[in-house]
Parts: C-alpha cells; structure tokens; sequence
C-alpha cells in the first residue's frame, strides 16, 4: 500500500507543481490545492499506514494509528482553506482590477 | 529606580508625551512643554557638581541581557557630568530660541520637537552608558534623530541630501566602533568601560589591542567630523539653524570627542594613539579653518569652522596623552596641560558657537538670505545681534577679553611644550605642530572677521535682499546674549568652570595619575607675562589682519575650490555605483515573475532533500512490512491520480474546479480508510464549503486560456515538476521504510489520558499538548479571514469605483441572489436539515474530546448549516435570523481562547496549561469537564467567525 501511496504522491506532487508553475492565476490557485492534498497524504504515509485502529482511546484497541500528523493534517486542512479563499479573492480582484490572469503580465515594475 | 535613570529616560519620556499634551493645550507652543525637561535635567546635574568635584562616582545598573553581560549600567564621572551639563544647558537654550525660530503654525513643531527630545536622551545616554553595547545603542540612536532633524524639511532635495549622508557616514562609523566594542568583549570578558579600565594589563597586551583601536577611532572620527569623514557635516546645515547649534556643533558632533576622552585611559601611552589622534586632528584643523575662508554661506563657513574647532580639541586630546609616556612627577603634569586646554576649550566652543550659529539664524530670519556676497551694513540695523556677533567672532578668533582666548592661549601652550618630548622616534614631527597651531589660527582669525564684517559693516544692498532686514524679536534674543554673556563671564573669571568641571573632567581623563585623594590643581590666569604664546597671538592679529583686508583679492582663500576630485565626488560615486552595482545584482534574479521564484524555490528543494538523503544514506527501502492494497483502495488511487493528471489539460475552468474536488473526496476516502475519522470529517466539510466558494468565485474568474504555451515552456516546467515528485516519492518511500528515532506518539497515546483527560488523541494533542500552535493557527486564520475582507471593500481606483457603481445598482444582483432558489423543497428541508446541522455541529463539538470532532469540525459543520441558510433563504433573512458581527464572533473567539491560557498565569503554570476533573452535573451525571474544553470553544467560535466572515464577504460582494 505504501508503494501505491508513494507512487500516487509523486504524481500529485508533479500535477500541482506543474500547475503552479503555470501562466494562468487560476491553475496556480487549483495547484495549491493540489499540493495540500499531495502533502497531507505524504504525512500520512511516512508514518505508516493501517498499523491499528483510529487514535480514540474509548476503542481499547490493541494498537492505534499514529495520532500525530493527523493533527497536523487537521491543522493544515483548515489553514489551508483559508489560504486557499485569500488567494481566490486575490486572484479575482486582481484581475477585476488589471483584466489578465497571466503571470507574466503580472509582473511588478520596478519602483523607480 | 535612581535618579540617573530618570535623569535618562525623561527625554524620551517626554518624546512620547508632548504631541498628546500638545492636542490637550493646543494654544501655546509645545516648546514651552518641552523646554521643562533640560532645564529640570540641568538643575538636577548642577546638584551633582559638588560631590562630583569632592572625587565621588554616581552609578546605577538594572540588568538587560545578563548572559550576554549586557546591562543599563550609568556611571557619573566629571567628564559625562560635563558633556549632561551641556547637552541640557545648550538643550534648553536651544529649545528656547527654537520656540520663536520656528512657527507653530507653518511648522511640523511636534515631530520637531519628538526628534528633539529624542537626540537628548540619546545623547545623556551616550555619556552616561557604561555599558558598551547601551553606549552603541545610544550612540545610533543620535544619528537617527540627527538624521530625522536634518530631513526636517524634508521637501527640500538638499535636506533629504544631507540627511542621508551623514547617516550613511556615521553610522557606518558607529558599526566599526561597534566592532571595536566587541573586540574589547573578546580581550576582557567585559562590556563595561569601568571594568575594561580594571583589566588593563590583559587588554594592552592582546593582539586585537591596536584592531580595537583604530575602530573605536574610526566611530570617534566619523561622529565628530575629522578629516576625512568630516563631508557630511557641511550638508546637514540643511537642517533648522537650533538644530545645527545643538547637534551638529555644540553636543553631537562631540560624542566622538567624549568618545576618546573616555577611552583615554585605555589607550593613552600608546604611540600610535598619540600620532594619529594629534595629527587627524591638527590636519582637520587646519583644513577647516582653510576651507571656512572659503565660503558664501554663512552658515556652511560656521560648518567648516566647526570641523576646524572639533579638529583642535581632538589634536589636544592627542597631546594630552602624552603625558601616560611619563610617569609620574612634573614631566606628565606638564603634559596634561593639553587636556584641560581640551576640555576648557570644549566648553568654549559650546558658548561661542552657539552664540554665532542663532546669530546666523536671526539674520537669515530677519534678511531672507545667508549668503554674504548678498549681506552687509545690518550694523545699524540689528545692533543687539551685532553686538552677539561681535562677541562671538572675537572670542572664536581669539582675541582678550574673551573665553575663546583664554583657551586659545592654552592651545598654544600645549603646541609649545609637545617639543619638549624626547622620547618619540619622530621627533622632528613635533616641531610642525606649533606651526600648524599657529597657521590654523591665523586662518580661524580671518574667517571669524569675514562672518563680522561682511555681514554687519560695509554698504547696506537693500535690492538683494528678499525681506528689509529688522532686529529680532526678544524672545528670540535671550538665548545668544546669554551665550554671549558667558562668552565674558568665562573670560573674565574662568576659574568659576576651572574648579568646578575641569578638574573633575581631567580626573577622569587621566585617573592613573592622582593617588586617591588627589586631584588636579587647575587656575587658568589672563596675563602670563610676554611669553610666546602672547607674541603667538600678536602675530595672528597682525597677519590676519592683512590677510583679511586682502581676503577679496586673493583667489587662495577667497574663491570656492573647483576640482573634479573632491572627497564628496566620491563619496556620491561611490554611493552611486553602490546603488547601481546592488542594483545589478538584484534584478538579475528578482525578475518579477511568480515563475522564476516558484522555480529557485523548487530546484532548491529538489537539490537540497535529494543531496540531504544521498549523504544520510536514506536511499534503502524496506518494503516488508507495507500495508495489503485491497481490490477498493487500488480504485480510489487509480480515480485520485485519473483526476489530478485530467486537470492540467482541461480547458474548462468549471471542469478544473470539479476534478479539483473530486481529488479532494478521494482524499477524504484514503483518511476514512487509514483510519483518520477527524480528518475525514474535517476534509469533508472543507471539500463542500470550498466547492461553495469556488462557485460563488467563479462568475468572476476568468476563463482558461486556450492558448498553448510554447514546449520549451511547458517541457522545462514538466521537468522541474516531475523532479519534485519523484523526489517526493523517494521521501515517502523511505521515511515510511525506515525509522531513525524514537517517536513522539507513543507518548501522546500513553498520556493523553492521563494528562489531559480525553480518549481522542488528535484532539487531544490539537487544543492541549499543542494548544499553542493552534491558538497561533486560528490567529493566522483570523488574519487571512480580515485580509479577504479588507481586499473586497479595498478601493483601489476610487474613480473607476465612481464608474462601476451605479452599474451595479442597476443590477442590484448579489451572488447570493443569483444563486438563490425560490425551490420550496430545498427551503422546507432546509428548515428541519439546519437544526440537525447544528445541533450535530454542538454534538460534535462536546464530543471532540473522546470522540471524533472538536472545535475545528463542529465549527466548520456549523458554518456549512449557515451556508445553505443563506443559499435557501438569501443573505437578508440569514441576517435577520442570526444578527452576529462575525468579524466580532471572530474576535470573541481570539479571546477566549487567549483568556484561557493566561487564565494559567494564575496558578502560577505556563501560559495554556489545562487541567480537567470530573464532576456530578444536574441532568447529565458525571461529567468530565477540561479547561481545554473552554479553549476549544474559543477555536470553535474564531473557525465560525472566520469561515462565515470570507463566505459572506465574498458572497456579498458584485
């Protein structure tokens, strides 16, 4: 199972690089996105997967999942949508304002 | 808290204070308010001149980074008494005069007077710090406020100018002094001057002894403008005229001369002190009287003037030291001569050139100009500012009955006797610098008669003259007469300061020489007899006298240098290839592009973990132990990895957003199956509230591109790609191989229990072993949530905003009601799904602690029963029904959870510490109650808050 998640870690992780470094301000928000997801599951892989049963003590199981990146996972999926809404709302005031998406375009002059 | 302290800390006190007491009294001018401080400052030091006087220290220290060996320690000695009575008795003098220098209505008073009092405390702060880091600390701060005063007209290009210059130059000289300081940390051990002074033998005989010295030099020199860092003084006469006689000649500028008097001791006896101290200072001498001669302004030949004083006192100093190559007896008492010649003339100069710089300023209020090819003949115009001129001149040239002749005398008495010196290898030298002495005097002598006569006799030119010229208001006056009137008071009766503040100076200045008990016998006397020094003087008076009547014909010292290679020629090359060289540098990568930053972040990425596991041998992996892949989740991960390839070639921004999604469900899914049910939870809402949020996006978004960017573009970008996911691949293979060390979890599921009361783990570790991360998590949320709102209502065109308005009202459409249904199913289940919603939302937020939930999900699941309130029922009744600021709700939240963890601050445990117990509730029984419970709701009220605050800000927006 490992090997499967690892192998599909990687492909996710091309995909939102990929995206990310793409012209259009939308497919870079959808690769964010993407990377979330690439490393929530790359968290959960590193510390195995199916070792035993959820983290709830009231389960009096034999051995428990590692409670520990699904704390971290939790926070992340949260601040996450966060980022992901601001950069939503970025993106399109940015281009209600400027009327482009491409990055290129994008660029900042100098100051002077 | 002693009264040194105080003494410090009231300027900058007082700096906070008197733009608010200025609102409350708004009629009378704030210098009034300000002008307390120096004079309750100088009244408290002139109480300290007698037990001073009788040999006793004050000295106080509260500690500031003790293991750094960094404290506020102030230490009063004669000399930093002398440099406090100055820096508050010229303070309040020049506070004085500014008060009707500057107009309260046309001037930012306020902020002047900020920066004023700032530059004050900094200033009692350099020569009271014992400590060399608060010494260093100080010492920036006085270029910082000398940097705002300057640019005081800011408008003005020149000021701007000027400001920056002497900023740049000396605090790049306080960064060397720094350097030094820390030299003297690694030598002694110490930061403290006093101790440093204890520890003599180590530091005289380290290697990084004469490093140390010539940096601390570099900061004295820079600060107190010798030759060759003497170019900034010139231009920052850009600033108000109090401000140059305060900072840039009577106290500021001679930080740099405190600086190596109060490191004489240290140094003195070293030859390489003496030379370059004596000859800097004799060259900056004579090379600013030479140039003083020179000028048109008035106030940049006081400038240069000023850079010729501070160069005699620095050569002085120099001179003084040699009496540590003597010891003991009349031959080093014979030398130290020079030193109170030093700091008699210090004060001298304070009073004469404060006189003659607010002269200038009145002159340059009452005519309009300061140039003097433009002046002449303002005798019988002004004859209360004459007379102060007249005063002043005559004593910075020199001339009896005046203080500045007194210490003039002594100057060259020092000149004289430093021939007697046997024991130098450069002999000869020595002889050059009564030469010098007496060469600078002439030409001091000339420039102080050029600034009397050619502004107050010769013929009146009424027509260059932008106002008609008229006497000063009394206010205006006080402040140079009684300069003036000390300029006499010293000459006639020096011995009034003799007893007072030059002998404990010098005791301080030369403390190896007295046994205790002792102390210098000072007794400065008029008439010597016909000594050399009074022929000296007589030859001065006579040649400068014909070289002034002559001073309009000769070019030498009448005309202004015109050279292609000047010192500030380079100083603005420099600064400008500086600029342009940075600048190169800078934009060869700073391109601007998203592009090019995402790439350096990713090829590092790639280049760092990969080399980090060739070298950790990292590269094994051990596929024994892996996970059994059933039939289902083989599915899963071939529909997650169809979706998430699908998405860079769709060309349709709505299928993009649903493959997005759909990676998102199938990732809720693998947590459901690894055993995650917070995370699925939590994925789960998040996936749908997200999707609402695209959807209410997406009218304004703009479409994909058709365009297909060019192969080389998209081959190099598939290749980074592709490098950060197999790089990936390899850290998941590896790290779920292997295990170097012990992990944390197992303690968070032996003790989550025990600790902290509760079965769900992941809660657990969320809002008690972790509390802090998410207490900042939620914060950062807030943040982001405050940032979406303030960028929707952001006006950033206010103009086009004009435009775009009455379209929309036209429209009246908000994304709520374009997406509103007037479905009656979808508003009759709503109504009973809402309540379900939320109660399962308060369920799920009680349980959290033993079972799946907590604040996070059951504020998310509550948020998702507000969402589909507002899309079944529109944004008016949404409002109606719950009529919650839920910027406030987020608010609230925040401090909740805050108060919950300095509630810990009272049973004296670390901040967020919880506890728990079990207690027998009415209805519910026992029940286990936590204090993390308390900051969960805080999370669970900030997460409704924040999720509902980006929602209906977006929603309501066009």
């Amino acid at each position: 199972m490992e090997l499967y998640m690892s192998l599909a870690i990687g492909v996710i992780f091309t995909v939102g690089v990929y995206l990310v470094l793409s012209k259009s301000l939308l497919r870079i928000i959808l690769g964010t996105s993407i990377l979330t997801h690439g490393v929530h599951l790359l968290l959960l892989t590193m510390s195995r997967l199916k070792t035993g049963e959820a983290p709830l003590l009231g389960e009096k199981a034999e051995a428990y999942v590692d409670p520990l990146p699904q704390a971290l996972i939790l926070t992340s999926i949260v601040i996450s949508f966060g980022v992901t809404s601001f950069f939503f709302v970025l993106a399109y005031k940015a281009y209600q304002k400027l009327g482009t998406d491409d990055m290129e375009q994008l660029r900042g002059k100098d100051d002077e | 808290m002693s009264f040194l302290l105080i003494a410090v800390f009231l300027p900058f006190i007082g700096a906070a204070v008197s733009p608010l007491l200025q609102k409350l009294i708004s009629r009378t001018h704030t210098g009034w308010i300000v002008l307390t401080i120096p004079v309750l400052l100088f009244a408290f030091f002139m109480g300290q001149i007698t037990s001073i006087q009788n040999g006793s220290s004050i000295s106080t220290a509260i500690p500031w980074i003790p293991s750094l060996g960094i404290s506020i320690a102030l230490y009063l000695d004669g000399l930093s008494l002398l440099f406090s009575l100055l820096i508050t008795g010229i303070g309040a003098l020049v506070v004085l005069y500014s008060i009707f220098y500057l107009d309260k209505k046309k001037e930012a008073i306020n902020s002047f007077y900020v920066y004023l009092l700032l530059f004050m405390g900094a200033m009692l702060g350099v020569v009271l710090s014992d400590n060399l880091i608060v010494l260093y600390g100080f010492w920036e701060l006085t270029s910082i406020s000398s940097f705002l005063l300057i640019a005081f007209w800011h408008q003005r290009e020149k000021s701007r100018y000027g400001a920056l210059k002497s900023m740049l130059i000396t605090v790049f000289g306080g960064l060397s002094m720094l350097a030094g300081f820390v030299m003297f940390y690694v030598m002694s051990g110490t930061f403290s001057i006093r101790e440093i002074l204890g520890s003599l033998d180590i530091v005289t005989n380290h290697s990084l002894f004469t490093p140390a010295m010539i940096l601390v030099l570099i900061g004295a020199f820079t600060k107190s403008a010798q030759f060759p860092f003497h170019i900034w003084l010139p231009d920052a006469m850009e600033a108000p005229t109090p401000v140059s006689a305060y900072l840039h000649s009577a106290t500021m500028v001679k930080a740099g001369l405190y600086l190596v008097a109060r490191f004489s001791p240290v140094f003195s006896g070293e030859t390489a002190w003496f030379w370059l101290i004596s000859f800097v200072g004799l060259l900056t001498m004579i090379y600013g009287s030479y140039r003083a001669m020179k000028q048109t302004d008035l106030k940049a030949l006081l400038a240069f003037s000023t850079i010729s004083q501070l160069g005699l006192i620095m050569s002085l100093l120099g001179l003084g030291s040699a009496a540590a190559f003597y010891t003991g007896g009349t031959d080093s008492l014979f030398y130290t001569k020079a030193t109170m010649a030093a700091i008699f003339h210090l004060i001298n100069h304070a009073v004469f050139k404060g006189a003659l710089f607010m002269v200038v300023g009145i002159v340059d209020h009452g005519t309009g100009t300061r140039d003097i090819r433009k002046l002449g003949g303002l005798m019988s115009f002004m004859p209360i500012t004459f007379s102060i001129a007249l005063i002043g001149t005559f004593s910075m040239a020199g001339l009896p009955p005046f203080n500045g002749f007194l210490s003039k005398e002594m100057f060259f008495t020092a000149a004289l006797n430093i021939k007697e010196m046997d024991i130098m290898d450069l002999q000869f030298l020595l002889v050059l610098v009564p030469v010098i002495a007496w060469i600078a005097s002439i030409f001091t002598f000339v420039y102080s008669m050029v600034l009397l006569f050619k502004t107050f006799r010769g013929p009146i030119q009424l027509e260059k003259l932008t106002d008609k010229p008229h006497e000063a208001p009394m206010g205006m006056l006080i402040s140079p007469v009684i300069f003036a009137s000390l300029a006499i008071v010293i000459g006639f009766f020096p011995n009034l300061i003799a007893y007072s503040l030059i002998e404990p100076a010098m005791a301080a200045i030369h403390p190896s020489m007295l046994l205790s008990g002792e102390r210098f016998l000072v007794s400065i006397h008029f008439w010597h007899g016909w000594t050399t020094e009074i022929y000296m003087t007589i030859g001065v008076i006579l040649i400068g006298t014909i070289l002034f009547k002559l001073h309009h014909r000769l070019k030498l010292i009448s005309e202004p240098i015109v050279r292609k290679v000047t010192l500030n020629n380079m100083y603005d090359g420099g600064l400008y290839l500086l600029n342009r060289f940075s600048k190169g540098i800078t934009n060869g990568y700073m391109t601007g592009s998203i592009r090019h930053y995402l790439i350096y972040i990713f090829v590092f990425l790639i280049i760092s973990l990969s080399y980090t596991m060739m070298q950790s041998q990292s590269m094994q992996f051990d596929f024994t132990n892996f996970a059994p892949t059933s039939m289902y989740e083989a599915i899963i991960i071939v529909v997650l990895v169809l979706s998430v390839i699908a998405i860079p070639f769709t060309k349709s921004r709505m299928m993009a957003i649903i493959l997005t999604g759909t990676a998102g469900y199938m990732v809720t899914l693998f947590f459901v199956i690894f055993h995650a049910p917070d995370l699925a939870l939590t994925q789960m809402i998040v996936e749908t509230v997200s999707v609402t949020l695209f959807l209410l996006c997406f009218y304004h978004l703009p479409k994909l591109s058709k365009k297909i960017a060019p192969l080389r573009f998209r081959l190099s970008n598939f290749a980074i790609a592709a490098g950060v996911g197999t790089v990936m691949t390899l850290i998941a293979l590896s790290a779920s191989g292997n295990r170097s060390f012990e992990s944390i979890s197992d303690f968070f599921l032996k003790e989550s229990y025990h600790l902290a009361g509760g079965k769900n783990v992941v809660n657990v570790i969320l809002v008690d072993f972790r509390g802090f991360d998410t207490m900042l998590e939620i914060v950062v949320l807030a943040i982001a949530s405050f940032g979406i709102y303030a960028m929707i209502k952001l006006k950033l065109d206010p103009e086009g905003e004009k435009m775009t308005l009455p379209k929309m009202s036209s429209r009246g459409k908000y994304a709520f009601p374009v997406i509103k249904s007037n479905d009656v199913i979808l508003q009759t289940i709503s109504k009973v799904v809402i309540f379900i919603i939320l109660t399962f939302s308060l369920y799920l937020f009680f349980a959290g602690h033993n079972n799946p939930g907590g604040g996070f999900i059951g504020a998310l699941m509550a948020s998702a029963a507000f969402v589909l309130l507002t899309m079944a029922f529109g944004i008016k009744t949404m409002r109606e029904v719950i009529p919650i600021d839920f910027k406030i709700l987020t608010a609230v939240g925040l401090t909740v959870a805050l108060l919950t963890g300095i509630g810990s601050f009272f049973v004296k445990a670390p901040f967020l510490s919880h506890s728990f117990g079990h207690f027998m509730l009415p209805i519910l029984g026992d029940t286990e109650l936590a204090t993390a419970m308390l900051f969960d709701l805080g999370v669970y009220l900030t997460v409704i808050g924040i999720t509902m605050n980006i929602i209906l800000t977006i929603g309501r927006d066009e």
